[in-house]
């Protein structure tokens, strides 16, 4: 259209294999185009020149990582000495990764007493701490609603309360990961990067998700967080000691929730959670042994899921003394 | 024209030969342009800084929290994908019902498509929060969660009807480049592929959200349907506006059969979307509860906060206005009133299916907290980046077909 200024082409096809835009004149117009098309060209190197920080901090070996599931016992010692020289070199510290596997035949459940707990939030400090979260924001991944006594409506409760507990008015409802049978956000997952463990605790690869945030969307229990930003810890608050799939450092614009401190309680001992609760509030165990605490619980008190009508079938439950 | 062409079978003029031809066409033209396409560029390249900022940075500098975690982008993809969908309304009267006028510019509805898929694409590409592991969703190299993500099934039709479009206005102006008439055998079958594909992607889009058991906003068997209804109006609108700046710009005018028939289907589809939003706000507030909850706060606000109400009133009004302008007899004539009509619409829908939609479905939590959202900076230039890029790849493909269709080429 509108070329009337460029002198009208020859009728083409019969010149043979050279490209098209040799037969055209050498009009100014093609010389504008060109320069127009290297202007342009140059302009979009320096529009996303910001992307050049990438290379310095994603190495080969990282950009290349397989998927959890698809790494061998070699690969996975790689990838943790990788990670624990990259966090000596950006913290100055030592730390050591490792990736203790589920103990077989167990299944771990988790309650919380409700007349116990008194809303003092101790158990997201020691979450905070413990894995290693992002200091700035206070993240952590309990949130502990304080609801008015007469009502079980979420709607009635609030997280952000600051002001002595317990309010005599009042009850607190701590959440976290449900650790769900049915887990909506590991079906939701375009990748697999998120999965459910044979003993019940659904994990994230933190070096498999790609941060398109559809589990957190899928979740009904506000489980999930996302690293909106580099996670920052001082170098003498980091916990050293750190599973692969719990509470390492995670990357930027990955996915994380809560774990059940795996690190901890598959080498026989209690989530940090539960150590850190002053009122005895928090009940956790095997729901495979009859004999352990959990189903002590199950067995004696009147329990309670969240959401039941979801169909997601929690392993995380709630009571009260009477 | 082709009967008098000796070189239409002279193999040098390749597939790759004739893409070269149409980039060298397509951008040729007046000084409006290259200001157009100088301005699209501009805000391209801004679109493309702010995202790079984005990945460096972290999406921290988007508004999106652990609360509301989409926003604008997916609020975009959205209606981008109703934008491809809508296309189909003019494949349908044209190879369906054998409407010979709707047959000679559907191809404008397809390339419409094309644009707008890629803008979907880009709007999620824009979301992740890891880009670089983009190939971690790619079948074979990376692990896809096929069949149970509705992610995955959502990447999987996206692509397929990109592809399907490419080759079928690749297909119908590479014969016509070369004056040649196009074999039905190797596109009438993609082109009945993709009427079932263009509902597909609206469909499995609408499954993204009301699949979601945890949130009740979304959680409807309404929403699909409501996604196609409304898809059907701004898809046909937008290629309305479309045709009428191609007429402006161009001279190639489209008999006035195909925008009637589009008008007399946004007419139906508009309706019916407006009945199902009817019938949803009804089954929500009469029963209440905490079902209601998101659009108690969409419509009117809750617990004093009220950031969506104007938002949705805006698209309401827009929604409403545009219906009555398009029922009146003067839609069905070129003027004013059509192109007010589209815009309305338009409009309506881009708000109704993402800031009235997409963003309420977080508020309140999961957990009833409110936590309210509102676009940042960075977001807003990204997706108008991303309007740009459409608008440029449109720009381009719409210069090709006129070039091939004006069939200049061949005499020169």
């Amino acid at each position: 259209m509108n070329n009337d200024d460029v002198p009208a082409d020859k009728p083409r096809g019969t010149s043979g294999p050279l490209l098209p835009i040799l037969n055209q004149p050498s009009t100014r117009r093609t010389a504008l185009k060109v320069a127009g098309a290297a202007l342009g060209l140059a302009a979009f190197g320096q529009a996303i020149s910001p992307l050049w920080s990438i290379p310095e901090n994603i190495s080969v070996d990282e950009f290349l990582q397989r998927h959890y599931k698809e790494l061998s016992d070699d690969d996975k010692q790689r990838i943790f000495r990788r990670l624990e020289a990259e966090t000596k070199q950006e913290l100055g510290i030592e730390v050591t990764i490792f990736d203790p596997p589920p103990i077989p035949g167990v299944r771990f459940g988790y309650a919380i007493n409700l007349s116990k707990c008194n809303g003092n939030g101790k158990c997201m400090e020691a979450c905070n701490k413990e894995n290693n979260h992002h200091r700035g924001v206070d993240q952590s991944y309990i949130r502990v609603l304080e609801m008015p006594k007469g009502s079980m409506d979420m709607e009635q409760g609030n997280t952000t309360y600051d002001h002595a507990v317990p309010q005599d008015d009042k009850f607190y409802m701590p959440v976290q990961c449900q650790q769900c049978e049915n887990p909506p956000c590991v079906s939701a997952c375009p990748v697999e990067a998120t999965w459910r463990e044979d003993d019940g605790i659904v994990v994230v690869d933190y070096n498999w998700c790609i941060g398109c945030r559809y589990c957190e969307a899928a979740c009904p229990y506000h489980a999930r967080r996302f690293n909106w930003e580099e996670p920052e810890i001082p170098a003498d608050e980091v916990n050293p000691n750190q599973g692969y799939l719990s509470n390492r450092i995670r990357p930027q614009g990955t996915m994380e929730k809560c774990h059940f401190c795996l690190h901890r309680t598959r080498e026989g001992r209690l989530p940090a959670c539960l150590e850190a609760c002053p009122t005895g509030a928090r009940v956790f165990g095997d729901l495979n042994d009859p004999e352990s605490d959990i189903n002590w619980v199950l067995k004696n008190k009147r329990v309670f899921v969240l959401k039941e009508e979801l169909g997601t079938r929690p392993n995380f439950f709630y009571f009260f003394d009477s | 024209m082709s009967s008098t062409r000796t070189d239409s079978v002279n193999p040098t003029r390749s597939y790759p030969h004739f893409l070269w031809w149409g980039l060298g066409e397509a951008t040729n033209g007046g000084i409006l342009f290259y200001v157009w396409m100088f301005v699209l560029t501009a805000i391209s390249l801004v679109g493309a800084n702010a995202w790079a900022n984005q990945v460096a940075q972290g999406m921290i500098v988007t508004g999106m929290t652990d609360h509301v975690s989409w926003g604008l982008y997916i609020a975009n993809f959205t209606f981008c994908v109703g934008l491809a969908a809508g296309g189909v309304m003019m494949v349908i009267p044209a190879y369906l019902y054998d409407d010979e006028e709707m047959h000679k510019v559907v191809i404008i509805g397809e390339a419409v498509a094309i644009a707008a898929i890629v803008m979907s694409t880009l709007s999620v590409v824009v979301d992740l929060g890891r880009p670089d592991r983009f190939w971690h969703l790619l079948p074979i190299i990376g692990r896809v969660n096929w069949p149970m993500s509705m992610l995955t099934w959502d990447v999987i039709v996206l692509n397929g009807y990109l592809l399907i479009n490419l080759h079928i206005v690749g297909y119908l102006l590479y014969m016509r480049f070369l004056g040649r008439k196009p074999n039905p055998a190797w596109y009438v079958p993609f082109v009945f592929l993709s009427i079932i594909w263009a509902i597909s992607i609206h469909t499995v889009t609408a499954f993204l959200y009301c699949g979601l058991g945890g949130r009740p906003f979304w959680n409807t068997a309404l929403l699909a349907p409501r996604f196609l209804a409304s898809a059907f109006v701004s898809g046909p609108a937008f290629i309305i506006l479309v045709m009428r700046v191609l007429r402006i710009t161009t001279g190639y005018s489209a008999p006035p059969g195909p925008a009637r028939t589009l008008i007399q289907i946004i007419r139906v589809a508009m309706t019916i979307n407006l009945i199902m939003l009817a019938s949803e706000l009804f089954t929500l507030f009469y029963a209440g509860g905490a079902h209601a909850a998101s659009a108690q706060y969409l419509f009117f606000g809750s617990h004093g906060h009220h950031g969506l109400v104007p938002w949705i009133w805006t698209a309401i009004v827009c929604n409403l206005v545009g219906t009555v302008l398009f029922f009146m007899p003067a839609a069905l004539e070129r003027g004013g009133i059509r192109i007010a009509a589209c815009v309305l619409c338009i409009v309506g829908i881009w708000i109704e299916k993402g800031m009235g939609l997409i963003i309420p479905g977080f508020i309140p939590s999961t957990l009833h907290e409110i936590v309210e959202y509102t676009p940042s900076l960075v977001e807003w230039k990204v997706t108008a980046g991303i309007w740009a890029f459409g608008f440029l790849l449109l720009t381009v493909l719409l210069k090709l077909i006129a070039k091939v269709f004006a069939g200049d080429h061949v005499t020169g």
